[in-house]
């Protein structure tokens, strides 16, 4: 069999391929619902009613969605250029470290001039840890998945370490977390009493600005360029190694901004399960989004309307929640191949 | 500090060193196979955590422990059939996929394990292999206990080097997989495919991934918990690049690399605690990065790694 | 004649969508004789091998090999009924032996032991009967170009093949080599074997073959008995009507503006550097570098186009040196590069005409401000090239991998000529055209000799060399010849160069 490009994917076949693919990661769950003994159409109920069933359940989403279109858009804007960062777990920690720094009372500012000092901090430690397996990707050829995945289990030991050391709440009983931020470094509620906080908004805020960069800039034209093929791009001038660097930062910024909003808008604290694996899971969030920065606010709205649906659900069915795993994940591969069929004809002869 | 050197002339080091190797050597011979014949298989640490799974759920459900390997490699197998299908005829992103197979084995597994065993709180254990002391052989001072006391696991990781090295290197069909990873083209202008060649490749090598995840359940740690690959997979890939694709190479990284583990937790207890544990615990993923550092300028990937192969195209 | 035909292609059509790659070519090849397949690229020859090995699946006719039809879409067939093949591009793995290159896929996948002693015996016995020197336990990597070729005769040589198919064998062989791949050819010949020989040099076909075929767009444009026949003659079959030869206009040399002294790289890719290369490029006039491939051309063209630093000597742009060198600068100095591979260095497949019209240019204010780009400037730069340099494509908006070879090529060229550049360096700028597309590539870089810029033509075709540049060197080794004015020096003394012959005086 042989892959042929074709010259124009027509509106339907670029909308019905992800509908495919979408509709098979519901047949597998429906299979797996099965195995449970239950009825998949009830569970679906469930858990579409856990997701967006009621203001609470809705509110409840958006607050889930918002860690995951940070953590999205660092993935998307990475692979956009081919700089395979896996590490968004680690970019994310290493802006909730800075968060708790900074904004459990060492600088004694306003709101206004705290919480904006604070995500720059957030960011600038999290570009920074992308920028060492991004060096060490453009200087000595060290492949970056694995550099950037093994930071992700090393920057969870640190954490680890400091929670139960410089940075352990004094009255936290023994567990290792860290103290709480004070009132001026916490991101306000968007509805007083419920969780959902401004966090959200940026996050929008955010992707608008990665939309707008890889859309309208040359930086953005650059990342492309590099993505497609590089030594095209070295070719016509582009400084790729400069263009892999800026990304690194771009990326690594903006997974770490996952980081401060969790600790700053929702938790109020760092602990060791701050992220249930919000960086792998914003992997899902930008395939699924193909990388388009808006798509992400879309991809991460669905993703974390699965799991919170999922846990709903699995209070009253008795399916486990991890069916929201392996949903997200049959939905990555799914639409990886949708996207494929959108722009390849499978010719067997 | 001679307690810390002292730790290298006992026995139970290096008894230890050759038990924490073992599960990598399965894994690191398996993704040395999917990499020689060009595909990059991330799911390795998914793949690692259904082997532990199936091969302990086997055991556990009163399988003879030999089945419970067979039924780790057959799932292993499976999810390779699944990363073969996708990355080679269809040429989809082997970063892209090799996560989302991670993603969707380790979920998978985790489901299972809470469907299968709903009620439990503390894992169940099984009755894992008991070591096997080689007569004469087990007697030699440290040598003796470290490579012939040991399970019959163990005895498989070794053996599978061997039998990987023979294969690669000695058969015909290892020298058609060794033309597939440098150059495709070549295997199908012989009248070989390259398809079947490839996705056969990331079968076998993805039930070896397993198999070494079911060491750490049958062999090791007696029972399944979540999160107890660790990373492994990922360091498995590592030591593929740091055994510059040789199996025998590789072995010895792996085994290198485990004696540094077997090392920093016995270096520990002689330390007594002035310095943080976490930071023996990320000793290993150090030593990944660096040994990855070390050998990138002088690595010679196989040249078609990660390059999908369409029939015809030049 | 009326040997038995080994080989029987009969009445084979293939379309790709609207374009009739094959119509109805019907090929009859005979025990003991050579039948060249000549053509133009894009005539259809590479269609044709390709459904002869079962790589393409015809939409008609039928393929024998002795008197047996071959199953179509099956690879394995064509070598099973013994008809072997030696691609253009070699299909060799490189970090591997001769011996096992040769020995794949003959034995066994499943038994358990690679038979090395009777491979290397019957390598040996080969390449003793048909001259094929090569060492078995080489790496692919550390041969020549004439080493390798003559693995990929042995590979089909080791396999039974009764029928050897070479697609233009020559096109990377020395003089000299093709006069000893033509001794191998006729002892083949000569032991019962048959060849179908594919190429679009009229001299080599003239040498070497019994029969000639002439495809032109698709069809079967003749068939002649060579002894019959004349170089005129199969020109006319092959082009239809014969393009005229550009005129070319004397040459007005202006000043240097491109200098290098003494210049040595290492290899920018593959094995060859430059040694003390000593070069200089005029207004006006166009400079021909001839020499096979891999006698670092490439070196030289990666570091004229800024991607590659010398290691030591003088580098001048318009009489200023050089001290900081990349991409980006070569083209800010009036550097236009016309690069050697389209594919994968030229263009960006997956992005846009737009988007690639503008990767040289889009810091320039024309098409970007304060770091956003202007895209109804960088659309209307692609419409106005699109226009000018009659690209076709479906819109500005289509994927360049979507275009063919020429169209991608004139794109390039378009590129790279629309700021009027001082200085071109065009590496190998008409390879896989098709003559149409040559022409216009030629008639391109004669303007811009008018208009003053300084040419340096690279190329493999000596024929392209010889009527465009007003000078030629010949690079061997990664040194170059002292240039010879047009007419200068014969063919005949070229070819000596380019095999070697009295570079190390040079």
């Amino acid at each position: 069999m042989r892959l042929e490009p074709k010259s124009a994917p027509s509106l339907a076949a670029t909308l019905a391929y992800p509908a495919g693919a979408i509709l098979a990661t519901m047949a597998i769950a429906a299979i797996l619902v099965l195995a449970a003994g239950a009825s998949p159409l009830s569970v679906f109920a469930l858990v579409a009613k856990g997701a967006a069933g009621s203001q609470f359940a809705l509110l409840e989403t958006l607050t889930r969605a918002t860690p995951l279109i940070f953590t999205g858009l660092a993935v998307a804007v990475a692979f956009r250029a081919k700089l395979w960062n896996i590490g968004a777990e680690a970019q994310l920690y290493a802006g909730a470290i800075v968060t708790v720094v900074l904004g459990t009372g060492a600088l004694p500012l306003p709101a206004i001039v705290l919480i904006p000092l604070i995500m720059l901090a957030a960011m600038t430690a999290g570009a920074l840890l992308l920028l060492g397996p991004a060096f060490l990707k453009t200087r000595l050829g060290v492949d970056e998945v694995v550099t950037t995945l093994l930071l992700n289990f090393i920057m969870l030991l640190v954490v680890s370490m400091l929670l139960e050391g410089v940075l352990k709440d004094p009255m936290g009983l023994g567990w290792p977390q860290s103290e709480r931020v004070i009132a001026e470094a916490k991101l306000p509620r968007i509805v007083s009493g419920k969780r959902l906080h401004y966090g959200f908004v940026i996050a929008v805020i955010a992707a608008l600005w990665v939309w707008v960069i890889m859309k309208k800039t040359a930086l953005g034209y650059e990342m492309r360029a590099v993505g497609h093929n590089p030594a095209a791009a070295r070719f016509a001038g582009i400084p790729v190694n400069t263009v892999l660097m800026k990304t690194a930062l771009l990326s690594g910024g903006l997974a770490a901004l996952a980081g401060f909003s969790e600790v700053s808008g929702l938790k109020g604290n760092l602990t060791l399960d701050l992220s249930p694996g919000f960086g792998y899971t914003g992997i899902v969030v930008a395939m699924l989004a193909m990388l388009n920065p808006l798509g992400v606010i879309a991809a991460a709205i669905f993703v974390a309307g699965i799991f919170v649906g999922a846990d709903a659900m699995s209070r009253t069915a008795d399916v486990p929640s991890y069916i929201a795993n392996v949903m997200t994940a049959t939905a990555l591969l799914t639409m990886v191949t949708a996207i494929m069929l959108t722009r390849y004809r499978i010719r067997w002869r | 500090m001679a307690e810390a050197l002292e730790i290298l002339f006992t026995a139970s080091f290096w008894v230890a060193a050759i038990r924490i190797a073992s599960p990598l050597i399965f894994a690191t011979m398996g993704e040395l196979i999917c990499e020689r014949a060009g595909v990059l298989n991330l799911g390795i640490e998914g793949i690692m955590v259904a082997g532990a799974f199936t091969g302990w759920f086997t055991v556990y459900s009163g399988g003879d422990l030999w089945t419970g390997i067979a039924v780790a490699a057959a799932t292993g197998a499976a999810f390779g059939l699944l990363h073969g299908t996708l990355t080679v005829p269809l040429g989809l992103s082997q970063h892209v996929v090799g996560i989302g197979i991670t993603l969707l084995a380790t979920s998978l597994t985790y489901f299972t394990y809470r469907l299968a065993l709903p009620e439990v709180t503390s894992p169940p254990k099984i009755d894992s292999f008991q070591p096997l002391e080689i007569p004469l052989l087990s007697d030699i001072p440290l040598v003796g206990p470290a490579l012939f006391a040991q399970t019959p696991f163990t005895y498989l990781a070794f053996v599978t080097v061997a039998v990987v090295g023979w294969v690669l290197y000695r058969t015909p069909l290892g020298l058609a997989v060794r033309a597939v990873g440098e150059n495709p083209a070549a295997v199908e202008a012989q009248g070989i495919g390259v398809t079947a060649t490839r996705i056969g490749a990331v079968m076998a090598g993805s039930a070896l991934m397993a198999v070494g995840g079911a060491f750490l359940t049958m062999s090791a740690f007696n029972s399944f918990f979540f999160e107890m690959v660790n990373g492994r997979g990922w360091i498995c890939i590592a030591l593929v690049v740091f055994g510059s694709w040789r199996p025998g190479k590789a072995l010895l990284g792996a085994v290198l690399f485990a004696a540094f583990d077997a090392y920093q937790v016995r270096l520990q207890q002689v330390t007594g605690g002035v310095i943080p544990y976490q930071l023996f615990l990320m000793l290993p993923y150090v030593l990944s990065v660096l040994a990855l550092i070390l050998v990138a300028r002088r690595a010679t990937y196989p040249k078609a790694l990660m390059i999908p192969y369409q029939k015809g195209e030049r | 004649m009326t040997a038995t035909p080994v080989l029987h292609l009969h009445n084979i059509t293939k379309h790709f969508g609207p374009l009739v790659a094959n119509d109805a070519i019907s090929l009859e090849l005979r025990r003991g004789e050579v039948v060249a397949l000549l053509g133009e690229n894009g005539a259809g020859k590479t269609t044709l091998m390709n459904i002869l090995f079962g790589h393409y699946v015809a939409d008609e006719g039928t393929v024998e090999a002795f008197g047996k039809a071959l199953p179509p879409g099956d690879p394995r067939a064509a070598l099973e009924a013994g008809v072997g093949m030696v691609h253009q591009h070699f299909t060799l793995a490189d970090n591997m032996t001769v011996l096992e290159n040769i020995a794949l896929g003959t034995q066994s996948s499943w038994s358990p032991r690679f038979d090395r002693a009777t491979a290397l015996a019957r390598i040996r016995t080969l390449a003793a009967d048909f001259g094929l020197a090569v060492e078995p336990d080489q790496t692919v990597a550390n041969l020549t170009v004439g080493e390798r070729q003559r693995v990929e005769i042995l590979k089909a040589l080791y396999r039974d093949a009764r029928v050897l198919i070479l697609d233009e064998p020559t096109a990377v062989l020395t003089p000299i080599e093709t006069e000893a791949l033509f001794a191998t050819l006729k002892k083949l010949v000569a032991s019962g074997l048959s060849v179908i020989f594919i190429s679009h040099k009229l001299n080599e076909v003239l040498a070497i073959s019994d029969r000639v075929l002439v495809l032109r767009a698709g069809r079967l444009s003749g068939e002649r008995e060579t002894k019959g026949t004349t170089r005129q003659e199969l020109a006319a079959l092959m082009i239809g009507q014969e393009i005229a030869p550009p005129a070319i206009a004397e040459a007005t040399p202006g000043p240097v503006l491109l200098e290098c002294e003494a210049v040595c790289a290492a290899p920018a890719s593959g094995p060859v550097g430059l040694e003390s290369v000593s070069l200089a490029l005029r207004g006006g006039e166009i400079v021909g570098l001839a020499g096979v491939s891999g006698n670092g051309q490439t070196t030289l063209a990666a570091l004229l186009s800024g991607i590659h630093r010398p290691r030591s000597g003088r580098f001048r742009i318009a009489g200023e040196a050089v001290e900081t060198w990349s991409p980006a600068i070569a083209l800010q100095a009036g550097v236009a590069r016309i690069p050697e591979d389209r594919h994968a260095v030229g263009t960006i497949g997956d992005m846009s005409v737009t988007e690639n019209v503008i990767a040289e240019r889009y810091r320039s204010p024309r098409f970007s401000r304060h770091g956003f780009l202007d895209w109804a400037a960088a659309r209307g730069f692609a419409e106005e090239l699109i226009r000018d340099y009659d690209v076709k494509c479906p819109s500005p908006e289509a994927r360049v991998r979507l275009l063919s070879g020429g169209n991608m090529q004139k794109l390039i060229l378009g590129r790279a000529l629309d700021p009027d550049p001082k200085i071109i360096l065009a590496n190998q700028p008409t390879r896989g055209l098709d003559v149409g597309a040559i022409s216009y590539v030629h008639q391109k870089l004669l303007e811009a000799r008018a208009r003053g810029a300084a040419v340096l033509l690279i190329s493999e075709d000596l024929d392209e060399i010889l009527t465009l540049s007003d000078h030629v060197c010949v690079m061997f080794k990664g040194r170059l010849s002292p240039p010879s004015v047009r007419g200068e020096r014969s063919v005949r003394e070229l070819a000596e160069l380019m095999a070697g012959h009295g570079m190390e005086a040079a």
